[in-house]
């Protein structure tokens, strides 16, 4: 009944999902900085919502589920105790990671503000 | 569920890690000097093990303190033969402890436990950004 309402706000409900699935796994690699053979993880954003929004559209049920695409990072530079976290990079990646998602909640509000517009006249 | 609420968890444990690594260097730093007595064997220098722990599922990866292990390194003999602890060649052995090393992993220590809070104030501020959806 609601699909309207649903697929409206759809798109950024699931970037936002994702978004802070990310800000998990980067604050994992930054709070792991010092721990020896810990090898920084993190996944494909554009690959694992293009996956996450078709299965929506199909209407699968795995739509919610958090799929095991996480990879490991390239090596920049290789420490001696085997842990491969940049704390440049992940500072980066952690900091445009919060604006994304600051932006997403942005444009949820917006859609929702213009949705109250439609229905206020 | 709320991967946001994770961030915390994550955070915490590493910033409960950190200080525990801030201790053992203040104890460290604090035996510096400390003299074996006579017979006995010297303050050892102690190091904390860090080891990576899930939080549940796999996106989320804490940090605890695994062991403290004591430093193997021999104790620093120093010639001293007027110290009361000393042995019958003259020789006072010293906790092992390197100062320099100590200082740099205290430095270490407390910028990892600064970058920690940061990072849980950023996810503080997603949240309770997110709080504000719809109003």
């Amino acid at each position: 009944m609601n699909s309207k309402l649903d697929g409206y706000l759809n798109f950024q409900q699931t970037t936002i999902n994702l978004l802070a699935r990310r800000q998990e796994v980067l604050a994992s690699n930054i709070a792991n900085a010092d721990t020896p053979n810990y090898k920084a993880r993190d996944f494909d954003f554009n690959a694992v919502l293009e996956k996450k929004l078709k299965s929506a559209a199909n209407g699968s049920a795995s739509a919610n589920e958090l799929g095991t695409d996480l990879l490991y990072r390239q090596v920049i530079q290789p420490s001696a105790d085997g842990n491969t976290v940049d704390m440049d990079v992940e500072r980066n990646l952690f900091a445009e990671n919060s604006l994304r998602y600051e932006t997403s909640v942005t444009m949820i509000n917006g859609q929702v503000k213009d949705m109250l517009a439609v229905l206020q006249g | 569920m709320s991967s946001l609420l994770k961030v915390f968890d994550i955070t915490g444990s590493a910033m409960i890690s950190q200080s525990k690594r801030l201790n053992t260097v203040a104890s460290n730093l604090a035996n510096a000097e400390t003299v074996a007595p006579p017979g006995g064997t010297p303050y050892k220098a102690k190091h904390v093990v860090f080891t990576a722990t899930p939080l549940g599922d796999e996106d989320a990866t804490g940090v605890t303190v695994e062991r403290i292990q004591e430093d193997s390194t021999p104790p620093k003999m120093v010639y001293n033969p007027g110290d009361p602890s000393a042995d019958a060649n003259g020789f006072v052995s010293m906790a092992n402890i390197n100062v320099a090393d100590e200082m740099v992993d205290m430095i270490s220590a407390s910028r990892s436990y600064q970058t920690n809070v940061e990072v849980m104030n950023a996810a503080k501020s997603l949240f309770l950004k997110t709080l504000t959806i719809a109003q």
